[in-house]
């Protein structure tokens, strides 16, 4: 084995390398395969509101895995990380209007109905480019990235942290929203963005191509997982749980503190960027309500829920909370958000863990410590 | 107390009693840090009075002095923590650290142990310590760092200098104070600064662990500039070194531990007018 070989082997135990290869089969080959190979009559069949459900869950997981690598490993609790989310929808959503041409309600060969509808002769500067899936994909990493990198900059440069980070990124949201309603900004206004049809050729509601998003839905949160992983067991990962635990003891280590925040801010916003464009599609729509600041603050929620600090535990806690949402709001909608908040309460009490803290304390593993490396930390013979 | 503990490995100071600081010093000896009429307010008080001082390469200075003489406010203003409002600070020939920030002075080697021992509690003594060996501190060098040979043994080492070989793998958290005191000073070694400044290293301590301490800080001595802040006589005069006395923000006196403990100046400022 070489040593970057090495290096991945180590970014789990035996464990939990068993238990992330036993989650892949089961959400990448056992899901696709009883839905579209097994006939709706047999009772092993998936049915397909479950895997539109499973996907969308999925991505709000690697939505909650972005911000535990910025919350749980470097202690900035961003609650303005569904605005990185909803960046990526839009670029998202942009290539999928563009892909509608002709098929619009106003027939238009180039302009979006929205735009039809509100008189515009040609298209914006900024819609050029997104016809091109690569060229919309690349813009779902580098929009994201490139406002964490100047807003993250500034706020890290000037020290501002705790409680003001989460503020001024909660007024960055917020601002988005209020942004993004204007129909003057040429995104769709308050309707936003919808009505696709195709992306890269096929029919976006034909169940193959829905099996396809969420198979690659499934596949980004892994690749996601496994590169937060390799970041927080790097000496990187060191440098930031130091930072979160003691900041200005790590600039007189040397350390630019500025560079090492910046940096995860940047690397998280990315991956938040990659799942609400993995998010669009699946829904169907992408709307300036994706920047409301209360959907900020639930991804904080699920991150709390599932285990701070854990980067398995947010993915537990996305798909839990997410799921509890569906199976409450059908038969009491009502009590959904007391049932939320109650249990926002309950877990910072009583799990501080949280749910991952919970299933490890059952194994019989009492985890004493929230760190990067746990209990399959190298030990220095 | 022989003289020559106290400017090593440059020749002996003389015993004389201060004068204008540039020329206290023999010719040959090394300037590493001056502090140039360094003034220091905080809302209209002056924490730091146009104070003066000069350490030579390879000294080991205790500066002393009652509460609010200044001592940490010192510190601060040499490691970038405060910015002073007149003066300068001059490292190493030329190098003026009032206009950098605490990475870049701890880069340049200055390293810094706090009054309150800070390690970094989550990770392990080993991981503090691999955190502050020297080498580059960039975000992308730090992603793809492995610990060769050579930083391995390192550590290892301060592991026995500091005691903690038997507690390497434990969070820093777990130790007992003393031991995050000696982590604390094992991480600058790990810096391997040009400078060490040291901010009551012995607070809190037993008896033996401030025996264990002065030891180690004589050894530590040896091969690189120390400053120790101190409160504790009996350690000021463990450690045998020249001393330097704050009061009200700026120098008192100056000279050997003896010498500045019979000044009637100093006196009446630690035993009150």
């Amino acid at each position: 084995m070489g040593p970057m070989t090495r290096r991945l082997m180590a970014l789990e135990s035996r464990g939990g390398w068993g238990v992330f290869v036993a989650v892949a089969v089961v959400l990448g080959v056992v899901v696709p395969v009883l839905n579209l190979a097994v006939p709706p009559s047999s009772p092993f069949h998936v049915p397909d509101f479950l895997v539109a459900l499973l996907g969308k869950y999925l991505c709000l997981a690697l939505l909650a895995l972005a911000l535990d690598l910025l919350w749980g490993f470097a202690g900035a609790l961003s609650l303005g990380h569904g605005a990185f989310f909803a960046l990526g929808g839009y670029c998202m959503g942009m290539y999928l209007m563009r892909q509608i041409g002709e098929r619009g309600v106003y027939g238009h060969p180039v302009l979006p109905d929205f735009m039809v509808f509100l008189n515009w002769s040609e298209l914006p500067w900024y819609w050029y480019g997104f016809d091109s899936f690569a060229f919309a994909m690349a813009m779902v990493v580098l929009v994201p990235g490139l406002l964490a990198l100047v807003f993250g900059w500034l706020a890290f440069r000037s020290r501002i942290s705790g409680v003001y980070f989460s503020i001024i990124t909660q007024a960055m949201t917020f601002a988005l929203l209020l942004a993004f309603f204007r129909n003057e900004m040429g995104f769709g206004g308050n309707n936003g963005l919808t009505d696709f049809k195709t992306i890269l050729g096929f029919d976006i509601q034909s169940q193959g191509t829905r099996v396809g998003l969420y198979l690659a839905t499934a596949v980004f949160l892994g690749l996601g997982y496994l590169l937060c992983r390799f970041v927080v067991s790097s000496k990187l990962g060191r440098v930031l749980v130091a930072i979160r635990d003691a900041e200005s003891r790590v600039r007189f280590l040397g350390y630019s503190v500025t560079q090492a925040k910046v940096f995860v801010f940047v690397l998280s916003a990315m991956l938040a960027g990659i799942a609400g464009a993995l998010y669009v599609p699946q829904v169907g729509i992408i709307n300036p309500g994706e920047f409301s600041p209360a959907n900020s603050i639930e991804v904080a929620v699920w991150v709390a829920v599932g285990g701070r600090g854990t980067l398995a535990g947010p993915i537990l806690g996305a798909v839990a909370v997410n799921g509890a949402e569906s199976y409450f709001t059908g038969f009491a909608p009502d009590f959904w958000l007391f049932f939320l908040g109650g249990l926002f309460v309950v877990v910072t009490l009583f799990l501080p863990q949280g749910l991952l803290g919970l299933l490890r304390q059952m194994r019989g593993r009492l985890p004493t410590r929230l760190a990067p490396r746990r209990s399959r930390r190298r030990r220095h013979a | 107390m022989p003289e020559a503990v106290i400017t090593r490995p440059g020749p002996e100071a003389p015993a004389a009693p201060p004068a204008a600081p540039p020329s206290r010093y023999p010719a040959g000896t090394e300037t590493l840090l001056y502090l140039d009429g360094v003034t220091v307010s905080f809302d209209g008080f002056k924490a730091l009075n146009g104070l003066s001082f000069v350490v030579q390469a390879g000294e080991l200075r205790t500066i002393i002095g009652p509460n609010g003489a200044g001592k940490t406010t010192m510190m601060d203003v040499v490691t970038g923590k405060t910015r002073p409002d007149e003066g300068r600070v001059v490292f190493d020939g030329d190098i003026d650290l009032t206009r950098l920030d605490e990475a870049a002075i701890a880069n340049l080697g200055i390293g810094r142990k706090f009054q309150k021992p800070t390690v970094f509690e989550k990770l392990s003594v080993w991981d503090n310590l691999d955190l502050a060996l020297k080498d580059r501190r960039d975000v992308f060098h730090t992603l793809f760092a492995r610990l060769s040979g050579e930083q391995r043994d390192r550590i290892e080492e301060i592991l026995g200098i500091v005691g903690l070989a038997d507690r390497r793998n434990d969070p820093a958290g777990d130790l007992s104070h003393g031991q995050k005191q000696w982590l604390e000073i094992g991480m600058l070694l790990g810096q391997d600064p040009q400078i060490l400044l040291l901010d009551e290293p012995v607070a809190g301590m037993t008896d033996t662990e401030t025996g264990k301490t002065s030891e180690l800080i004589l050894d530590i001595a040896r091969r690189h500039t120390v400053i120790v802040v101190e409160h504790d006589m009996a350690f000021v005069r463990d450690l045998g070194a020249r001393t330097t006395v704050l009061h009200e923000g700026s120098v008192l006196a100056e000279g050997t531990v003896e010498a500045v403990q019979n000044d009637a100046r100093v006196i009446e400022v630690y035993l009150g007018r």
